[in-house]
């Protein structure tokens, strides 16, 4: 049973990493209808980032909130640059956009920082880990949570996050009450690419700091973003979390940690099989 | 006071000019350019020519400039923001405004002019009638504090009853806001009701305007637009 317990309690940690990743995820779909393949590479590349600051000699939370601002400033001009020329294109020419940021990304970093595997430091204090739960593990839970909290913030009660919300659902009536659509998406892209910076930084100390880093980590993302409603910022959350257990529970008991990412395949190909909405994409009501 | 809104050349060339706080309409049958001409206005389409607002031209400008002069655009189609709230399309129709305090008295004051809104404000709005969602596009116009506001079809897809009660509603409006109105129309008889002037539109140019009063009483405009 205390095994049980702690390969749950493991499994929520690094769920709220994918939830996290997930969100971003969601974010970018919100705004696009596509999924940014990128996110990973772009969160990988911003992990680099914070391990370069931290090398070079910078305070771990120093380099985190510099990671953060990087990353967000990254994904702005992202938009602004790579992806707003094709903003009225066919589908399959973003997702070969998205592609390509995924394999350039992944080229520069393993250039500049080169392929060998690296050790990402964890900032919280050997004081934090209880009974069940390693310091990071616990670190990384309440820090990705303090984020989730902060964007649910953003989004629910404040004017700027309900003006991104109106430009990602309707832009045409989002102009006609004076909202700058095209800032407000690429704010959305720099607030997608600062949430991925941080699931970056905290699930680097667990799958060590190398380029492919984040290939594993994207899939349950998009298998918690799938599983949850790929347009529910929520569902994405609890996604995160049920994909982070699930795989926690059954490779330790069931199928063996070599069969791990094959949940989250299985996981992503059932949902599209038998409900494409997942548990909480919206059927949304609407009278004409 | 009098202030002349300027004139507005779109289409073939379609001039005429508003009254401040006055209610124009433009009339005219489908396809004739009613819709292109308020659209112009807010600097939805490429337009050719000049068009004045307070004097000052604001051709060529973005629609999210326009709007910050003053100008509000309820929409064919009514543009609403269906998984919102209604309260949030509402408070988002004053996204602009930096007066935060007086923007909670006009969520108010609107939901004072439409009570069923304040019934339904934590709804989400695509569940609303279509009567419901064009009063929200009203009142989502109306919480700009607009100086104009360009209403598009409002009686499109209505009842007639609830036709009559919109209209009443846009004519106090009109007296106790002092917002001027633009209104496109295919109901013309509604329309004259409304309005103080109007202007007929026929493919692309202005063929009548004058007083709704006048307009009214001309046997052309009674023959084609109100049947009788």
């Amino acid at each position: 049973m205390e095994a049980v317990l702690l390969q749950f309690l493991a499994g929520l940690a690094t769920g709220s990493i994918y939830a996290s990743l997930a969100l971003a995820l969601v974010m970018i779909y919100q705004a696009t209808h596509l999924v940014n393949f990128a996110q990973g590479e772009m969160a990988m590349f911003a992990t680099y980032i914070a391990w370069a600051l931290i090398n070079a000699g910078m305070p771990y939370w120093a380099a985190f909130l510099l990671t953060v601002a990087f990353a967000f400033v990254f994904g702005v001009l992202i938009e602004r640059v790579v992806i707003r020329p094709v903003e009225n294109a066919p589908v399959l020419a973003v997702v070969a956009v998205f592609i390509g940021l995924l394999v350039i990304l992944n080229s520069i970093a393993g250039w500049i920082f080169t392929y060998t595997i690296k050790s990402f430091p964890s900032p919280f204090p050997a004081a934090l880990g209880i009974r069940y739960m390693s310091p990071h593990q616990v670190g990384a839970l309440l820090v990705t949570l303090a984020v989730l909290a902060l964007l649910y913030v953003f989004f629910r009660f404040t004017p700027l996050g309900l003006a991104m919300r109106a430009a990602a659902q309707n832009p045409v009536s989002s102009r006609l009450v004076g909202i700058r659509v095209g800032w407000m998406l690429a704010l959305g892209w720099g607030l997608a690419a600062a949430v991925g910076a941080i699931a970056g930084m905290m699930v680097a100390p667990i799958v060590y700091l190398d380029p492919n880093m984040m290939a594993g980590i994207l899939l349950y993302a998009f298998a918690a973003a799938l599983l949850g409603g790929i347009d529910s910022p929520g569902g994405a959350v609890v996604g995160g979390l049920l994909v982070g257990v699930l795989e926690n529970l059954l490779g330790a008991f069931v199928i063996g940690n070599e069969l791990k990412l094959v949940v989250a395949l299985v996981l992503i190909v059932g949902v599209l099989l038998v409900r494409p909405s997942g548990f909480f994409g919206s059927v949304h009501v609407s009278r004409v | 006071m009098r202030a002349a809104y300027g004139a507005t050349r779109v289409l073939h060339g379609i001039d005429f000019a508003m009254e401040e706080k006055s209610i124009t309409a433009l009339l005219g049958a489908n396809g004739a350019g009613k819709t292109t001409t308020l659209r112009a206005i807010c600097g939805m389409v490429r337009t050719e020519g000049a068009i004045r607002f307070a004097g000052e031209p604001i051709t060529g400008k973005r629609t999210e400039d326009i709007v910050r002069l003053g100008i509000a655009h309820v929409p064919d189609g009514r543009g609403t923001f269906l998984h919102l709230t209604t309260e949030e399309n509402l408070r988002l129709g004053a996204y602009v405004r930096k007066d935060r305090a007086n923007v909670a008295r006009d969520l108010e004051r609107v939901y004072a002019y439409f009570p069923r809104l304040k019934e339904r404000s934590h709804q989400q709005a695509g569940t609303l009638s279509g009567g419901e969602q064009q009063m929200l596009a009203v009142s989502r116009a109306l919480m700009l504090a607009p100086k104009l506001m360009l209403l598009d079809e409002p009686s499109f897809g209505l009842a007639p009853l609830v036709v009559r009660e919109l209209f009443g509603i846009l004519r106090t409006i009109n007296a106790e806001e002092r917002v001027s109105m633009l209104v496109v129309e295919q109901n013309a008889a509604m329309a004259l009701d409304l309005a103080d002037q109007a202007c007929v539109i026929e493919t692309g140019r202005v063929v009548l305007s004058g007083s709704a009063a006048e307009l009214k009483k001309d046997d052309a405009v009674r023959r084609s637009y109100l049947g009788y």
